[in-house]
């Protein structure tokens, strides 16, 4: 569905991604993990086209995407759930999830699908008119995804979804996360929490300072000796 | 939706009872003033659009008002009057013999103001924050500064005089025409602005001041939001611009300094960045303030005549304003009845309602 080769990102001076692959094939949760810095974030705004790619290639659905708009990233079907949340927090919980929708115009599946999140989330339908800004951190994340499901994408795209949340609520997202992919998603999901991140994807990347260094499937990086050290505290 | 629109309904009811008893009573110095806020109306609402809506400080109001007064004034000019106008160097030939009715002329004002919005907003907008309130103040003061030294077409720092006032409003002669054309526009560009708020657009609109990356990442088009914006912006400016030309009668460049945009986005401030009733209140309360409190320049109990003194205690007023209600009187709220009757319960001292 998506495949990425040899891309290169630099911001000014700094060579952030120094030619990375990788291939996210539908219906698969495909994650890449790595310390801070490593560029996973970047890899993710290269495909939205937030950033520049300087060399390489984005292919989406056999087409070329690494030039579009972020609008038209969007139109095709990827949507990025950005690091950090980012909900707009002096709009209602309501007003931030017509905004995920709004490249769409057919009114009715908007609804439709706005019960659908409150059916993944039942806590946002409860606070529908909140303010986003007062929600806690673990709703304003749900509010993150929900809305980013809104746009209807194809491949959805997860920064860290788990970051600055308590542990319980980190395993409510990674459920949350198994129960979207159920239901025919494709997901490309970023995380410093690699044991919970491997433990659900199909394949994972590792990527160290702009390179990927090791690749395979969730259960033969969870047992792998290099990554059992970096990554899983062992 | 539908209890929207009878509120609505409801509100422009009593706007037009409202002015039909005024227009009746007020002598005219005070319709002139009810005239005034009218137009400040119009200005603030405007402002607010870009300002607190986009979230983006753009400073070039008085431009695009100096835009809208003086194609308004250009164009309803007869010939006669022009060349009273222009005696120490003759109109452009082109201007010379163009005689527009009111309203063609007020929307022309309206459409140049949008289309100088679209080519300064355009080269701008890429830029945030306080280079943005520099570079839009630097073209307001360069439109003003085209208008000074082009002597042929605006007549310069002479300025334009005895600027016709519509005699009829719809095809129908009456008195006060001219003040139901002004709040008629003032309804216009408050219902418009109120549905471009709340629709998807609108709300894309607030995304972009919230957070321009997460806006942009959804899929918003930020910087086409952000022109577009700019011109909606100007075109009503330039229609305020238009109307205070005419409650005027004389216009000059120097009355587009910076310090009009600034007392428009002190109103803006004062009524709630984001709040389109605030906007109104504020720009009739401080519209009425201000001439009321005239009486300080000229001499009070004794005191001697203090030229500006009433400024001094219109920035005391607003300093206390900001320091006790930093988010304006509405903050990005809207007046609705539910907060009218919470008001008032609060005056009855009775426990308030706890929100669902
Ligand atoms: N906006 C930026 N400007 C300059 N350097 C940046 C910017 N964003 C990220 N970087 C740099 O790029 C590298 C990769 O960052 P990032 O993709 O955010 O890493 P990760 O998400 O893996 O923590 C880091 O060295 C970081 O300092
Ligand atoms: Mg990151």
């Amino acid at each position: 569905m998506l495949k990425i080769n040899n891309l290169h990102v630099y911001y000014g001076g700094i060579h952030a991604l120094k030619g990375i692959s990788l291939e996210v094939p539908e219906n698969k949760i495909i994650t890449l993990i790595g310390a801070n810095g490593a560029g996973k974030s970047t890899t993710l705004r290269a495909i939205s086209r937030l950033v520049s790619a300087s060399e390489g290639e984005i292919i989406f659905n056999n087409e070329d995407i690494s030039k579009l708009k972020t609008t038209e990233v969007v139109k095709r079907g990827i949507t990025l759930v950005p690091e950090g949340r980012r909900v707009f927090p002096d709009l209602t919980v309501l007003e931030n999830l017509k905004l995920g929708a709004y490249l769409r115009n057919d009114k009715k599946a908007i609804k439709d699908d706005i019960n659908h999140v409150y059916e993944f989330f039942p806590r946002l339908k409860e606070r529908e008119w909140q303010l986003a800004g007062t929600l806690s951190g673990g709703e304003q994340q749900m509010l993150a995804i929900g809305r980013a499901l809104m746009s209807k994408p194809k491949l959805l795209m997860m920064d860290e979804p788990s970051l600055g949340l308590a542990p319980l609520i980190v395993q409510d997202v990674f459920e949350i996360i198994k129960m979207i992919h159920q239901e025919g998603m494709t997901i490309l999901l970023i995380e410093q929490n690699a044991m919970a991140a491997l433990k659900i994807a199909d394949y994972g990347y590792v990527l160290e300072t702009g390179t990927i260094t090791l690749e395979g499937t969730g259960q033969e990086l969870l047992n792998n000796e290099q990554v059992k050290k970096a990554y899983l505290g062992e | 939706m539908k209890r929207k629109i009878i509120t609505s309904l409801i509100i422009i009811g009593i706007v037009i009872v409202i002015l039909i008893l005024l227009q009746n009573t007020l002598g005219n110095f005070k319709l002139r003033i009810l005239n005034l806020a009218g137009i400040y109306v119009i200005f603030a609402v405007s402002m607010n659009l870009i300002n607190g809506f986009t979230g983006q400080l753009a400073l070039g109001h008085a431009g695009f008002i100096a835009v809208g007064a003086y194609t308004y004034t250009l164009l309803v000019m007869d010939s006669d009057l022009k060349s009273m106008n222009f005696f120490l160097e003759p109109i452009v030939p082109f201007l010379s013999s163009v005689h527009w009715p009111f309203l063609p002329a007020v929307i022309m004002g309206g459409l140049l103001a949008g289309l100088a919005g679209l080519l300064i907003g355009a080269p701008v907008l890429r830029l945030r924050g306080d280079y943005l309130a520099i570079a839009t103040l630097g073209f307001g003061e360069i439109i003003r500064t085209v208008f000074t030294n082009t002597q042929s077409i605006t007549n310069g720092s002479l300025g334009l005089k005895a600027i016709p006032m519509p005699k009829s409003f719809l095809f129908i002669e009456m008195k006060n025409a001219f003040t139901w054309w002004v709040w008629t526009a003032v309804i216009i560009t408050v219902i418009f602005h109120f549905l471009l708020v709340s629709s998807s657009y609108g709300r894309a609109l607030k995304a972009i001041r919230e957070d321009e990356k997460a806006a942009e990442a959804m899929g918003v088009n930020i910087f086409k939001h952000k022109v577009w914006a700019m011109v909606i912006s100007s075109f009503f400016a330039g229609i305020g611009g238009a109307l205070l030309a005419s409650l005027m009668t004389t216009i000059d460049p120097l009355m587009f300094r910076f310090t009009l945009t600034f007392n428009i986005l002190l109103i803006v401030v004062l009524g709630g960045m984001g709040s389109i009733s605030g906007s109104v209140i504020s720009a009739v309360v401080v519209t009425i303030l201000m001439e009321w409190l005239r009486f300080l320049d000229q001499g009070f109990m004794g005191l001697p005549e203090i030229p500006g003194l009433r400024m001094v205690v219109f920035s005391t007023l607003l300093l206390l304003v900001v320091l006790f209600y930093p988010r304006g009187l509405m903050g990005n709220e809207e007046l609705s009845w539910n907060k009218i009757t919470k008001m008032f319960q609060r005056f009855h001292m009775q426990p308030r309602e706890v929100r669902k």
